[in-house]
């Protein structure tokens, strides 16, 4: 039996519990990807419901169909394009104002829908009782309340929505605006009357009085009359109002917005503030609150470095393990020591940075994500990363730059623009990741002193601001200030935060395992045919006579591009000691960390940054940090000499 | 008591002023480099046209009405900087002095087209502090540009000069009346709920000059210091 395929779209603010009901819809059938062609993600997945089967797709969370952003962009060419059978939109019923603006700014797209008022218990718990068959009516739209985190709801969301599909219902309401707008948009309208555009015509002529660029662009060239009659009509507005035409556009909708919520919602606010808002009091206090935020950051770091270390010799001596395996197979000849050298140590050395660091970072940020601490954390650094022209939310990569520059550089996009995005990725390559932190912690922290290891990760936050703020003025356009809502505090959901984190380890497995395993290869083709020792002897110029080590750190550095760490398990190996201290020279150890810790980004994180920027400001940051890492090495070489 | 001597007071209170305090006598000695007897002397008098509230001892602080004529004269003082260095050239450090004399002679009207001619530029060019809102009773400066060319006289004033978010108090309100900025940005705003009368409450402020924390339309938003100073309310009245 073929069963039926049906398409539903999730559509919403940010912050409404929109992916806890996608994952409760779909479970673990998902795929997560991009728009072709943007770095917006797309998340779809499938379910089977009554003999359908339906394919789920989670739209961006946003707060507008304007054209602020790229998802907003993305999101409503989708509904009017692609046409999906229905749209969920989900609706956080504490906030019930500003989620029903954006409802009827999806009503005016003409899809049909309906709608799941969310996290009614949140509501309730603030004092807002809503009456959803009066909404229901008020909206012209099924209303489900849904408690999604527990799964209140959802069979019901099904149920009406495939009510609906069936019953071959689309959205008939409309937002009223004011005559004097209402005559305008008629006559728009009608000059559209033969034009075939993907946008419902009402919509465009709403979207023409305010200004929209996009469907002006498309507009004139499909009827550039009708461009001409709204600017006039738009003009007239103007003159009736005083007001920009766009403004009063969304003031009224605003207003249709809220007179539905105030007829639908009932307000008593409770006596005493509820443990969320004295929560998030208490977060975002002016001084217990960065008390909070740095006590917490550091725990979870020292937890998070404590297990990965851990995880990670015991990963590596168990992988090593099956050396012999490998030798057997293949033997120890050219074959066998690309075999096991090449590809088996690439896969191991990915494995044992995954495993042990980036899935429990991944669980602790997501865990932060969705209980809403991030923003407050955000919300409390904006000033900080203001001096590097950069707004609060840039934290958050920043701070997830600590434990691997991959998952920070895609990241990033949490940022607005494009301009935003590079400088946050930038900074965020400089930020001493996990392998770094091996570097610095076993190289110096171990053989200088615990405090010279301190000393450099201070001093990398130096670096930090003093890069991110050349950066920030070389940089051509104007920093944007920090826009951010801070939803209510909530719990999050353990079976959302596991899956997010699934799906971002499955992404970073599929940037960098390949390129590791590549480089590896690459590497170990290099040694076997005896080219490691020429290019280290290519290099000594710089690393000899300039940096004053070794020439054999020449090769570990290279290695070193593979993982950060490699290099100082690469000098191990090359010098035949774990003792660097009968090898190495304190200045030497310092001069070998700091350009370690800055020299290149790894190939993962180089990769990454392809992937999101482009080849050529990946090129460009890649240059610009060894040559920075190489000056500066050698400067630290003569300071150093000069006081010791 | 000459008016440009009234004026250089209410912008020394003003620009001394942040956050409602009182300012010391010592302060504004300080900032004027006189005596602080000569202080006394001349915030005694501002008392008594109603400018500010004096007390003995403490110090002053600028009344509403005093508040507004400091705004005037700051808004006139900064638009003439933005116009000496942007237009003329001048040196950031030397546009400063010049407007201090120019200030007290610019015309309401002309201090309107000059803010036209400019573009409506958000902040002076020496110290990057915000310029002051007009009173004209738009809600974006896109619209005073394309609604100008009638006669000003036509579309009224306001009664009061709309403040900046970022001077209002924790747990004060206002209804927004006016935005400064391009297009996306107004967009973002107005998407976000803060659309033209409605009521803006701020809770918090971060410390260090950080973001604030508002209450808008049942939603807490955080706004980075470059967006609550842009934006414009009609305080509530105390």
């Amino acid at each position: 039996m073929t069963q039926k395929k049906l398409i539903i779209a999730l559509a919403g603010n940010a912050n409404v519990g929109k992916s806890v009901i996608f994952n409760y819809l779909t479970g673990l059938h998902q795929h997560i990807g991009n728009w072709p062609g943007k770095t917006v993600e797309r998340a779809e997945g499938t379910l089977s419901f009554k003999g359908y089967t339906i394919d789920i797709l989670d739209l961006p969370g946003i707060y507008s169909l304007s054209t602020y952003s790229l998802e907003e962009l993305v999101s409503r060419k989708y509904i009017a394009v692609e046409k999906p059978d229905l749209v969920i939109n989900v609706v956080d019923a504490s906030v019930l104002e500003r989620n029903l603006f954006f409802t009827l700014q999806l009503m005016e797209l003409e899809t049909p829908m309906i709608v799941a008022l969310n996290q009614v218990d949140i509501a309730k718990r603030k004092g807002i009782e809503i009456d959803t068959e009066k909404l229901e009516q008020l909206l012209e739209v099924p209303v489900i309340p849904t408690v999604a985190i527990k799964g209140i709801g959802m069979s019901q969301l099904l149920e009406r929505a495939i009510e609906i599909i069936e019953k071959g219902q689309t959205t008939r309401r409309e937002v009223r605006y004011g005559e004097e707008v209402e005559e305008r948009i008629a006559k728009i309208t009608e000059t559209l009357q033969n034009v075939q555009f993907y946008y419902p015509r009402r919509y465009v002529a709403i979207k023409l009085l305010e200004g929209d660029e996009e469907i002006a662009r498309e507009i004139a060239k499909l009827a550039p009359p009708a461009l001409n009659t709204a600017k006039e009509l738009a003009g007239e507005i103007e003159n009736l109002h005083g007001h920009a035409c766009s403004t009063v556009i969304t003031s009224e909708r605003y207003e249709a917005a809220g007179r539905v919520a105030r007829q639908a919602q009932k307000l008593v606010p409770p006596l005493k503030p509820t443990a969320q808002e004295r929560l998030h009091n208490l977060t975002t206090h002016r001084i217990a609150g960065y008390l909070i935020m740095v006590s917490s950051l550091l725990l979870i770091f020292y937890a998070i470095f404590t297990f990965g270390n851990y995880t990670s010799n015991l990963l590596s001596n168990l992988l090593n393990r099956l050396e012999p395996l490998s030798t057997n197979l293949f033997g120890t000849g050219i074959v066998g020591s690309l075999v096991w050298g090449g590809v088996a140590e690439g896969l191991i050395a990915g494995v044992t940075v995954a495993l042990p660091y980036i899935i429990p970072f991944y669980i602790v940020l997501y865990f932060l994500e969705d209980s809403g601490y991030l923003s407050r954390i955000a919300f409390l650094m904006d000033n900080a990363m203001h001096k590097i022209g950069l707004h609060g939310k840039a934290f958050i990569p920043m701070m997830l730059g600590y434990g691997c520059n991959v998952p920070a550089c895609l990241g990033c996009r949490i940022m607005e623009t494009q301009r935003e995005r590079t400088l946050a990725a930038f900074v965020t390559t400089l930020v001493p990741c996990a392998a770094r932190t091996v570097i610095i912690l076993g190289l110096v922290g171990r053989f200088i002193g615990i405090q010279w290891a301190l000393a450099l990760y201070v001093f990398d936050l130096f670096v930090i601001f003093a890069l991110g703020r050349l950066a920030f003025r070389v940089m051509p356009g104007e920093p944007t200030a920090l826009i951010m809502e801070m939803a209510d505090y909530r719990m999050p959901q353990l079976k959302t935060v596991l899956k997010e984190t699934w799906f971002r380890l499955a992404e970073f497995i599929k940037i960098a395992f390949p390129l590791i395993i590549v480089g590896s290869l690459a590497i170990k083709a290099a040694d076997v045919f005896g080219l490691l020792n020429p290019v280290a002897n290519l290099l000594s110029p710089v690393t000899v006579t300039w940096l004053g080590l070794p020439v054999i750190t020449g090769i570990t550095l290279i290695f070193g591009v593979l993982r950060k760490e490699l290099s100082l398990i690469m000098l191990a190996t090359l010098l035949g000691t774990t003792n660097f201290a009968q090898v190495l020279t304190p200045v030497q150890m310092v001069v070998f960390t700091l350009v370690a810790m800055f020299y290149i980004p790894c190939i993962a994180t180089i990769s990454a940054l392809v992937r999101e920027f482009g080849w050529k400001k990946a090129l460009f940051i890649t240059l610009f940090e060894i040559a920075f890492a190489i000056i500066l090495g050698g400067v630290a070489l003569r300071l150093l000499t000069l006081v010791t | 008591m000459s008016s440009k001597s009234v004026e250089d007071y209410l912008k020394a209170l003003y620009t001394l002023s942040q956050n409602g305090k009182v300012i010391s006598t010592t302060e504004i000695a300080g900032h004027f480099k006189i005596a602080p007897a000569s202080v006394t002397e001349m915030l005694k008098k501002l008392a008594k046209k109603g400018y500010v509230k004096y007390s003995p001892y403490h110090g002053a602080r600028l009344t509403s009405k005093g508040y507004q004529a400091a705004e005037r004269i700051t808004r006139k003082h900064r638009l003439l900087e933005r116009f000496l260095h942007d237009v003329l050239r001048i040196k950031k450090d030397k546009v400063h002095l010049q407007a201090d004399e120019m200030e007290h002679a610019l015309s309401d009207e002309a201090e309107e087209s000059l803010c036209r001619f400019l573009k409506h530029p958000d902040r002076c060019p020496d110290d990057d502090k915000t310029i002051p809102a007009c009173d004209l009773p738009f809600s974006t400066c896109e619209e005073c540009v394309k609604l100008h060319n009638e006669n000003l006289e036509e579309v009224g004033r306001r009664e009061r000069i709309p403040v900046s978010i970022s001077h209002l108090k924790e747990g004060e309100r206002g209804k927004v009346s006016f935005i400064r900025g391009e297009h996306k940005v107004l967009q973002r705003l107005f998407d976000m709920g803060l659309t033209p009368g409605t009521e803006v409450t701020v809770v918090k402020s971060a410390p260090f000059h950080g973001p604030l924390e508002i209450l808008v339309r049942g939603s807490r938003l955080a706004l980075g210091r470059g967006m609550t100073e842009i934006i414009f309310v009609e305080a509530e009245k105390e």
